[in-house]
């Protein structure tokens, strides 16, 4: 039935099957949408947020996308500006997951934010002093670069091509492509690392705080770091995914071998950067706070942040990922390669986590205790609608759109189409 | 910023004086149009722009001890202005003013992303999770010189700074540039039956709250009073509200110190 709108060369199942599980994952992503609904009309009390959490399950969710999709930014600055030319194989895949990372992250701040009529006073208002000003600047701007790098694969779609005008445009925006990779990497710099900024400039929370070089706090770094490392790994643990789910295989193993070890090298030099960070902190800038290492681990009920979450994010999902993906004989073996991307996105998700919510959570005033939290339906629901779009946009994308290069050559069909 | 003319409005609360009767919280709420609900158990939903702690040196009877710490807005001053909400505001909804001091709020300038919320140690930000809704005939009894707030955005203690614009009303109309001490007092200072709450500007020497915290303009403010001490002052908050006290598992649970093994 829609057959002449699938790529030539390339097997799809049938409408079907597929309008089958569209409708499935439709209704998760109806559920999140009634809980939007919910939100907009009743106000942030239908969440379980309070004055203690400030930030919650939505900012967490907000920077741990933001930090995946870094994939985007840095396969892009890695194929048009260093000019890895094998990872044109797999830029296409980077560039959607990283457009579905970042339209949810707007999603979510739209949602988030008490007086959504009012989120323009951000621009308007703007208070330069204020890591989230840049946020939402860069934020926005990498957003319509994400378009303009997403939009040509639309107009690759075989109906749309057959228009000269946007066969053209197409053409032309592939042409000019370095330029926006390049724009991409710029924006992403600053944005990543603003977010990191967001927790490591509040002074008046020595778990979050950090001291830094001129006006950014080593978070600025450290985030645009992990970004770049996790990023990758995350566009490798989808494609994965994506293969598993088709039946098929879309990327040549030196593709991804490529980009799982300049990730695993990326990521063990982050984790060296991110333990020495937090060596200092411990070491110096919380005790100036009056703090102990263990003031932030321990005494808190039932262990929700105990000292476990540390030895998880550093050890177990940071240095462990990054030995197996530098080293070629793990890496190169599908199953391993596997576990290494699914640790490294844990403990990019772990290090946000804490980030937000363990910053509330830590008792600053000797006279108080450790705040609790868990998310409400509502937040929750709201938090699975993005994932649930992310896979409406991929699996619609993959079936009209010619996403992976390689996947006619690695999946020829018997007497052609 | 110590120039001569500029004032440092600060507060200065005496714990060995108050007695936790909660008088200050009413007079503040009362003043400053705080939405309350029916149902208020649920303490991290409240609105109280005026809070009391109470601490406890964690001994048994009979050496047990107990002292209320009445805690608004402590209107930091970090360093040159840059407190820990100010900086982070997106939309500059909220502002230190250099000539008072005085750490502003703009309800219909914020938003609501609660980025102010997250970084004040105090937890003197808290949020409207609902629109505020009065006891029918209680809307006549509201102040009108203050804004009721709305659903989805942050309010704080501004040290009744109404009543500040009103004082100055006052005495440009009568010609004078400067108030006088008395002329600018917060609701709560005037509540507390017990006296122990003062309030005026750090920066005059003729000011009572100058004479029991003796700010040390070179230590960014620090109490020169051995009685008294700030709350957190190791975070470099330079907040104005000074708390005094001659008992020392009080001014210890003022901030936190790494004990030595």
């Amino acid at each position: 039935m829609d057959s002449v709108l699938i790529p030539k060369g390339v097997e799809r199942c049938s409408i079907g099957k597929f309008a089958l599980f569209i409708a499935v994952v439709g209704a998760v992503l109806l559920w999140g949408v009634v809980a939007m609904l919910l939100i907009y009309i009743k106000g942030l009390n239908q969440t379980n947020m309070n004055n203690a959490y400030g930030f919650a399950l939505w900012i967490w969710a907000d920077l741990a996308v933001i930090a995946l999709g870094g994939g985007a930014f840095f396969t892009g600055l890695l194929r048009y500006i260093i000019g890895k030319d094998e990872l044109k194989h797999i830029i296409n895949y980077a560039v959607l997951i990283g457009f579905v990372c970042y339209s949810s992250a707007l999603l979510i701040l739209a949602i988030d934010v008490g007086q959504p009529l009012r989120a323009w006073f951000i621009f308007w208002h703007a208070n330069v002093h204020s890591m989230l000003t840049e946020v939402a600047f860069c934020l926005t701007c990498y957003f319509g670069v994400l378009t303009i790098e997403y939009l040509p694969m639309v107009f690759e779609n075989r109906q749309i091509d057959r228009v000269p005008f946007f066969h053209h445009l197409g053409h032309n925006m592939h042409a000019t492509m370095a330029i926006f990779a390049a724009t991409g990497a710029f924006l992403s710099f600053f944005h990543q690392g603003s977010l990191g900024g967001v927790t490591g400039v509040m002074f008046g929370r020595p778990f979050g705080y950090r001291t830094g070089l001129l006006i950014w706090p080593w978070t600025f770094f450290l985030y645009t770091w992990s970004a770049a490392a996790v990023g990758p790994c995350f566009t490798i643990f989808i494609t994965r995914i994506t293969e598993a789910v088709t039946r098929k295989k879309l990327v040549k193993d030196n593709v991804v071998d490529l980009l799982a070890k300049i990730a695993g090298w990326m990521l063990l030099t982050y984790i060296i950067a991110k333990i020495i960070d937090t060596w200092y902190w411990a070491a110096v800038t919380a005790p100036a706070a009056g703090f102990t290492l263990m003031d932030f681990y321990s005494n808190n009920p039932g262990s929700a942040y105990g000292l476990w979450i540390l030895i998880a994010e550093i050890g177990l999902c940071g240095v462990v990922p990054a030995i197996m993906l530098v080293t070629p004989n793990i890496r190169r073996r599908p199953a391993a390669l596997f576990v290494a991307v699914t640790l490294a996105v844990i403990g990019a998700c772990l290090n946000r986590w804490v980030m937000v919510l363990q910053v509330q959570a830590v008792p600053v005033l000797s006279f108080e205790t450790w705040f609790t939290y868990f998310p409400s339906w509502q937040e929750i629901a709201t938090t699975i609608l993005p994932v649930a779009y992310g896979i409406i946009l991929i699996a619609l994308s993959y079936r009209y759109l010619p996403i992976f290069p390689q996947e006619q050559e690695l999946n020829p069909i018997e007497g052609g189409k | 910023m110590d120039q001569p003319n500029f004032k440092k409005f600060g507060m200065v609360i005496d714990l060995d004086k108050c007695t936790g009767c909660g008088a200050c919280m009413v007079a503040c709420m009362a003043e400053n149009n705080v939405a309350f609900r029916e149902d208020e158990t649920d303490k991290m939903l409240s609105i109280s722009w005026m809070r009391i702690y109470r601490l406890t040196n964690g001994k048994a009877f009979p050496n047990s001890e107990e002292c209320f710490l009445p805690r608004p807005c402590q209107q930091c001053e970090g360093h040159h202005g840059h407190s820990p909400c100010v900086s982070v505001c997106p939309a500059t909804a909220t502002d230190y003013d250099m000539k008072t001091g005085i750490v502003s709020q703009i309800p219909t300038r914020c938003f609501g992303c609660r980025y102010c919320m997250a970084s004040c140690p105090y937890h003197v930000r808290q949020f409207n999770w609902w629109d505020p809704v009065w006891p029918e005939g209680m809307e006549r009894s509201l102040n009108p010189n203050v804004s009721v707030r709305m659903r989805g955005i942050v309010e704080k203690c501004c040290f009744c700074f109404h009543r500040y614009q009103a004082a100055m009303d006052q005495a440009y109309v009568e010609g004078r540039r400067d108030l006088e001490e008395h002329e600018y007092q917060t609701a709560c200072t005037q509540a507390c039956p017990a006296g122990a709450i003062v309030f005026g500007d750090l920066n005059n020497p003729g000011h009572a709250v100058h004479q029991l915290a003796q700010p040390d303009p070179d230590r960014e403010g620090r109490p020169r009073n051995p009685k008294a001490f700030r709350l957190l002052e190791r975070l470099g908050t330079n907040p104005k509200v000074y708390y005094l006290t001659g008992r020392d598992w009080v001014r210890k649970a003022g901030d936190n110190e790494v004990k030595k093994s």
